[in-house]
Parts: structure tokens; C-alpha cells; sequence
């Protein structure tokens, strides 16, 4: 699994970007039965949807050829003294309830319309209109004058937030590992044997750092397997990396167009540049940090559950209070981090040891210092974090000692208080 | 300094229970030292703090006259009750774990496993997995996993569950080699019969509290209460039973032979026989005269229930 998975994952990516496409590819029969006099150029085919134009047939005899093709649907447009009576008239039949995307452009085309006749009834031209309904955006920049892009936030917290995931998948599975592991010995009863010879905590610990070193490889592996095949696939595929963020801003609107495509293909590349500007090294190193650190506290607690419970059918009810936090974590993280990377909630997460590994990993991307993560956050998160492990460590060792030798009964919360004063 | 250990008034507490409660005992050096007690008596709270498991509360544990400490541990081999080994590990390299664990080299204890692999007749279980043996042979590994480091005391708790009798009796042997060889053996039991044919010493623990300790032979020896066995040859019932009777403590009496032999237990005020032998001659022929040395098991039994008695 250590070398398959960086190859299914980037199978996967392939995967969907070679599905979305056939799903563009797949484009869509819209029978258009126009009996009015305004909308006779508005339904041209795009890639995605083509029109059928209809003449001179009753709406049944429409309907009925569209379903005997298996088109998607039939848009019929009445007769009508005005646009406002031919719009709120006009309907669109299909089999199943349509795509809000298909109905979302059907019905900026008639808002479009609409828009222009109220504005002609109004008295203003279309060429005024066009000069009217320019797309604006606002400039921002920081305070030492770097053009700042918008979103970008997103995008930083956004890959901050996979890191922060990783950890959250890793801990929980390399928890759950040495949780297993401890409820193997546990039940072959080697268990005695084992601490006649080294001490439970050393057994502990050594079975924590194991796993932890595990993990670290396993990322390293990863990391450099996935960046290898990232651009193998790239090169064969040849597949344009902006084609991720595509796709979405293609409506088909009646003014707009060309400027704004012009304008987002430099933004590609402005977004791009800052991606690049990410500190990558850094963050791969402090992603490091905050998973060995945050899965040593986890991971003791979880050897400290195997130890309590003789099989693991029992330890639900001690799981959930682990993953409470770290569900926690990814959500406050997803909400509040990406809007404000440096709100109060962000950083009072991101300082709380039970949380700190994920929620900080997700502000990282923004960099250290200036504009960034202040180093102070940092340098007490990362104490926290050691000091933490070391105060759970010492629990879950008290709890692990007395647990690894008790057999048969289910311990409830108040038994496991009563251990560590064993 | 005859003692390999020594626990000085031993005690321990699990929350509200008292697991031991102020137990000393002194094991001689080169013997074998039965620990019994029934189950749940705190012996095996008291085996896994000499194996440093768990550690007192109050008391002191000396081995060969120093206090315990973690480097006694490679010189201690343990057998617990609760057993087993990894299930998915094979039996070679698992052996080789568990010996390196107790601090001997790979190399070194590649060659001894080799020796008691042959010498118990094991030699083609090495690359067998664990779940692929049966039970009492995968009890074989374990015991020679435990013995495999030399140690000066090796602690056995129930060491011949799960063997059958043939087994049972190698292992049993082993043991008794390794005692020849100069090695210390604390021996936890409640299956009476082993301790009668092993042990030199014995100690009794019964909640928490060690009742008694010592040579068992001593033991034996204030433990027998003057009862002896007798057998006379009589011509039928002919009063003398009613008279002796009248006279002596007869605890039970029986006629056999169609009432030529009269057997009875008696039991003497003290230890001097005379008194009795001499009421008997003229009376009848004495064909046998035993006295009763009662059994470890009756020892155990009477400890404990005359300790239950006073709850």
C-alpha cells in the first residue's frame, strides 16, 4: 500500500479531470418550439447544450417528437402581445427536474432580455447599457504595495486545509493502528511476557514512535512519488493545470465575454505566481512537525484505549471524544480559517493542542511573520503542543500499566480515573 | 547470604483492595518454592512485583541482598498464568525477539534456541507460524523462551496448564535440571499434587495475607497431629473397641477380613506412642502402626479453612 497509494491517488485525479471532460463533451438536445416574436437569436449552441429550433407544430406534437428523440428537453416560448407576458408564460418541459446549470442559463437569457426591453422602455440604448453594465473588480493590495488577489486566501487555507486533513486521515489510522496493536497483545496474552522484559511505558513509547516513523516515511514516500508521477502524468497527458479552476464561468451572457476571459487568464497567472510563492519547503517541514507531534498525543491515547479494552467492539465509546476534536478542528478550520486565517477563532485554534496541528497547518500557507502567521503563535503553539504530549503521555501510560494486565470487564470513564491513581 | 530473594512486608492496594498486605518471604537459593494460594490470594500481584510489573507500596523486595532494581530484570525469567505469544509471528523469529528482549545477542541466542529446539524435539517448528500450533505446543516455546536466558530465578505460575501429561512430565524434568544447575525457582501453584513432588519450600497466601511459610518437610511435621493409623487382628467384636473407645480418641473404625482385622485412626494426646502400644499388648496383635503425615493439600485445605473461619 506504501507505493500503490501515491499511484491511486494520482490515478484518481485522472480519472476525474478525464470524467468532467466527458461530461462536458456529452452535450445536451433542448428543443426550442418558438411561437413569439422575441427571442428568435438568443438560443445558439454552445459546446455543452444545442438548440433545436421548432416551427409551426402544437406544443404536444413537440413534446412528443423531443421524448420519441430521448432529447433532454423542450423550451416553449407562447405567443404574446409583450416580452413580460411571452417570459412568464414560457415553460420548459423535460423528463426529470433539469440541471440547475441548464435552467440557471436558460434563464439568464430571458433575464437578459428582459433587462434590455425595460431598459429600452426606460429610454436608454443598448450601446449605453453596454457602457452601463461593465464588470468591476475591486483592486486590493497590501499595505507595502504587492497587488493582493482575491480568493487567494481560499487557495492558501484550501491547501493548508489538505495538509491539515492528511494529518486528521493519518492520525486516525495510524491511531487506530497501534490501538490495534495493543488490543493484539493484549488478547494473545504475549502482553505478560513483554513487560516482564521492558517496561510498559517503554513498550508504549516504542510502539507510538514506531508507528509515528512509520507515518513520516510513508508521507515521504508520498511526497516524492506523487511529485514524480504528478508530472509524469502532466507530461503524457499533456493536461492544462489551469483546467482545474475552469469551467464554471462559461454562462452564456449576452454581453461580458472576451474582456473577462482576457482579464482571468492573466489572474491564472497572477494566482499561479502566488502559489508559487507559497513556502513550500516550509510548510512540508512544519507539516512534519505538527503530524509527529499531534499524532504522539493521539496516538497515546489511543494505545491508552487499547489498554482498557479487551477487544474492539469496546472502544466506540472512547473513540468518538478522540475524533471529536480533530472533526472539530477540520470544520472550524474549513468555516472560520478560510474567511479569516487570523481571526480570533483561527488563532485560538490554532494554539489549542488538540486542534493546533490541523487548524495551524491551515493558516500556514500564508507564511511566517509579516502578513503571516506571527512566529510568537507558532513558537507557543508548537510549546503547547510538547507540553501537552509530554501531560497525556504520563496519563495515558498510568492508564495503559494498569490496563494491559486487566481482563474481562468492559471499564467505564470512572474506572479509568480510578487507574491512574493506581 | 542463602537467598536468592527476599520480600520485606510487601503491601499493595488497587483502589479499595488490599492485594497484599504486609507479605515478607525468604527464598533459599537453589530450591524450589511453592507459592500457593487460592486464586485471587494476591500471588500473582506479588510475582509481577518481583518482576517490577508493578511496584509496592510499602515494603522492599532484595534480590540477592540488594534492592530490586531494573538491571535484576535480565536475571529473572517469568512464566505468567496468562500466557500467549503474536498469534501471526513465526515461532523462530519470534523466540529470537523475545530473547533479545532479555538483553542476549541475536547470535548468542540463535545458538541456544538451536539447543533447546533439539533438545525438546522441536527443531522443524521454527518457521511455523504461532496460530499453526496447538496449545501445549506452543507452551513448549514459551517455557523455552523463559528459561532461555539463564536466569538465577525463574518464576513459574501454573506452568503446567495446558500440557498434556506426557508433556507435563518433560517440562517437569526440565525444571528439575535447572534447579541441579544452580537456578532458583519460585513455583505458583494450586494444583497440590506438583507441589508435593517439587517443592522444598512452600509459602501459603490467602487473602492478601501470607498465612504460613517454610520447609514444607517442617511444615508437615507441625502440621501432623498425632493421628495414627492402626490395624490389629481380633477374633470378631469382642469389646475391645468400646474399651479403647472409653480411653483413646478414635476418629473412625472399621472391621475387615469377615472380623479378623479391626482397622481405626486414633488419634494421641501428644506424640508419645508408648502409652497406647502398651494398653494394646496381651489385647490384641498389632499388624500395623502408621502415623499420618498430612498431605500439602491437607495443609493448604485446613489454612485456609481455619483462616476463612475468623472472618
Amino acid at each position: 500500500m506504501t507505493f500503490l497509494s501515491p499511484i491511486l491517488m494520482v490515478g484518481m485525479v485522472v480519472l476525474i479531470v478525464y470524467l468532467t471532460k466527458i461530461n462536458d463533451n456529452q452535450s445536451k438536445v433542448i428543443g426550442v418550439l418558438n411561437d413569439s416574436d422575441y427571442f428568435s437569436t438568443d438560443f445558439q449552441s454552445t459546446e455543452s447544450t444545442s438548440f433545436l429550433k421548432f416551427k409551426d407544430i402544437d406544443v404536444e406534437a413537440a413534446k412528443d417528437s423531443i421524448m420519441g428523440m430521448g432529447y433532454y428537453g423542450l423550451l416553449y416560448i407562447p405567443e404574446g402581445d409583450n416580452l413580460e407576458i411571452v417570459a412568464n408564460k414560457a415553460v420548459f418541459y423535460s423528463k426529470d427536474a433539469p440541471g440547475s446549470t441548464l435552467l440557471d442559463n436558460l434563464e439568464n437569457v430571458f433575464e437578459d432580455r428582459l433587462r434590455l426591453q425595460r431598459l429600452q422602455d426606460l429610454g436608454v440604448s443598448v450601446s449605453d447599457f453596454e457602457r452601463i453594465d461593465h464588470h468591476f473588480e475591486m483592486t486590493t493590495s497590501t499595505f507595502s504595495g504587492e497587488r493582493n488577489l482575491k480568493g487567494i486566501n481560499e487557495i492558501k487555507a484550501f491547501i493548508g486545509g489538505a495538509f491539515g486533513y492528511l494529518i486528521m486521515m493519518f492520525i486516525i489510522i495510524y491511531g487506530g493502528f497501534v490501538m490495534r496493536s495493543v488490543i493484539e497483545e493484549k488478547t494473545s496474552r504475549i502482553i505478560e511476557v513483554i513487560i516482564s522484559s521492558v517496561k510498559p511505558f517503554q513498550l508504549m513509547l516504542g510502539k507510538i514512535i514506531g508507528t509515528s516513523l512509520a507515518g513520516v516515511t510513508q508521507f515521504v514516500i508520498w511526497i516524492v512519488s506523487g511529485v514524480l508521477l504528478f508530472g509524469l502524468v502532466i507530461m503524457i497527458f499533456d493536461i492544462d493545470p489551469s483546467a482545474f479552476n475552469a469551467g464554471t464561468e462559461n454562462t452564456p451572457g449576452l454581453v461580458g465575454g472576451a474582456a473577462y476571459m482576457a482579464a482571468s487568464d492573466s489572474a491564472i497567472q497572477l494566482y499561479a505566481n502566488e502559489l508559487f510563492k507559497i513556502p513550500w519547503i516550509m510548510l512540508i517541514c512544519f507539516f512534519m512537525v505538527y503530524f509527529v507531534l499531534g499524532y504522539l498525543i493521539y496516538s497515546s491515547i489511543y494505545a491508552a484505549i487499547g489498554a482498557a479494552v479487551d477487544n474492539e467492539t469496546d472502544t466506540q465509546q472512547f473513540i468518538f471524544p478522540i475524533i471529536l476534536p480533530l472533526m472539530l478542528a477540520i470544520y472550524v478550520g474549513f468555516f472560520s480559517v478560510f474567511n479569516n486565517p487570523h481571526g480570533p477563532i483561527a488563532v485560538g485554534f490554532s494554539l489549542f493542542p488538540l486542534t493546533s496541528p490541523i487548524v495551524m497547518l491551515m493558516r500556514l500557507p500564508g507564511g511566517i511573520g509579516e502578513g503571516g502567521v506571527p512566529y510568537w503563535e507558532l513558537t507557543v503553539s508548537i510549546l503547547l503542543l510538547i507540553i501537552t504530549f509530554m501531560g497525556i503521555v504520563w496519563l495515558a501510560a498510568k492508564i495503559y500499566r494498569v490496563g494491559i494486565l486487566m481482563y474481562g470487564k468492559k471499564p467505564s470513564y470512572r474506572d479509568l480515573i480510578k487507574w491512574l491513581k493506581y | 547470604m542463602n537467598n536468592i530473594l527476599v520480600a520485606d512486608k510487601v503491601s499493595k492496594q488497587f483502589g479499595s483492595h488490599i492485594a497484599l498486605n504486609q507479605v515478607s518471604l525468604e527464598i533459599p537459593k537453589n530450591s524450589i518454592y511453592g507459592l500457593l494460594g487460592p486464586n485471587g490470594a494476591g500471588k500473582t500481584t506479588l510475582i509481577r512485583i518481583i518482576n517490577q510489573i508493578t511496584y509496592p507500596d510499602k515494603g522492599m523486595i532484595f534480590f540477592e541482598g540488594k534492592p530490586l532494581e531494573a538491571k535484576h530484570i535480565a536475571m529473572i525469567g517469568y512464566l505468567p498464568e496468562e500466557r500467549g505469544l503474536y498469534k501471526s509471528m513465526k515461532v523462530g523469529e519470534q523466540a529470537l525477539y523475545l530473547a533479545q528482549l532479555k538483553g542476549l545477542s541475536k547470535a548468542d541466542a540463535k545458538m541456544r534456541l538451536k539447543y533447546w529446539f533439539e533438545r525438546l524435539d522441536i527443531g522443524d517448528w521454527w518457521n511455523k507460524k504461532i496460530q499453526e500450533l496447538s496449545k501445549g505446543m506452543a507452551q513448549k516455546i514459551q517455557f523455552i523462551v523463559t528459561v532461555l536466558h539463564e536466569p538465577k530465578l525463574l518464576i513459574f505460575d501454573e506452568p503446567f496448564s495446558g500440557f498434556d501429561p506426557i508433556n507435563a512430565n518433560i517440562i517437569k524434568d526440565e525444571i528439575l535440571q535447572l534447579r541441579e544447575k544452580g537456578t532458583s525457582i519460585i513455583f505458583s501453584t494450586h494444583r497440590m499434587e506438583s507441589v508435593e513432588e517439587l517443592c522444598e519450600y512452600i509459602a501459603l497466601i490467602h487473602k492478601s495475607e501470607k498465612l504460613l511459610d517454610g520447609k514444607l518437610s517442617e511444615i508437615k511435621r507441625a502440621y501432623k497431629n498425632n493421628i495414627y493409623k492402626v490395624g490389629l487382628g481380633v477374633q470378631g467384636a469382642n469389646g475391645l473397641l468400646e474399651d479403647l473407645k472409653e480411653k483413646f480418641k478414635i476418629l473412625s473404625s472399621e472391621y475387615v477380613d469377615h472380623g479378623l482385622q479391626l482397622n481405626f485412626t486414633v488419634q494421641l494426646p501428644s506424640a508419645d506412642t508408648g502409652a497406647f502400644l502398651s494398653h494394646l499388648s496381651g489385647k490384641a496383635n498389632v499388624n500395623n502402626f502408621t502415623e499420618t503425615i498430612p498431605s500439602a493439600n491437607d495443609i493448604f485445605i485446613r489454612t485456609v479453612q481455619t483462616n476463612s473461619i475468623y472472618e
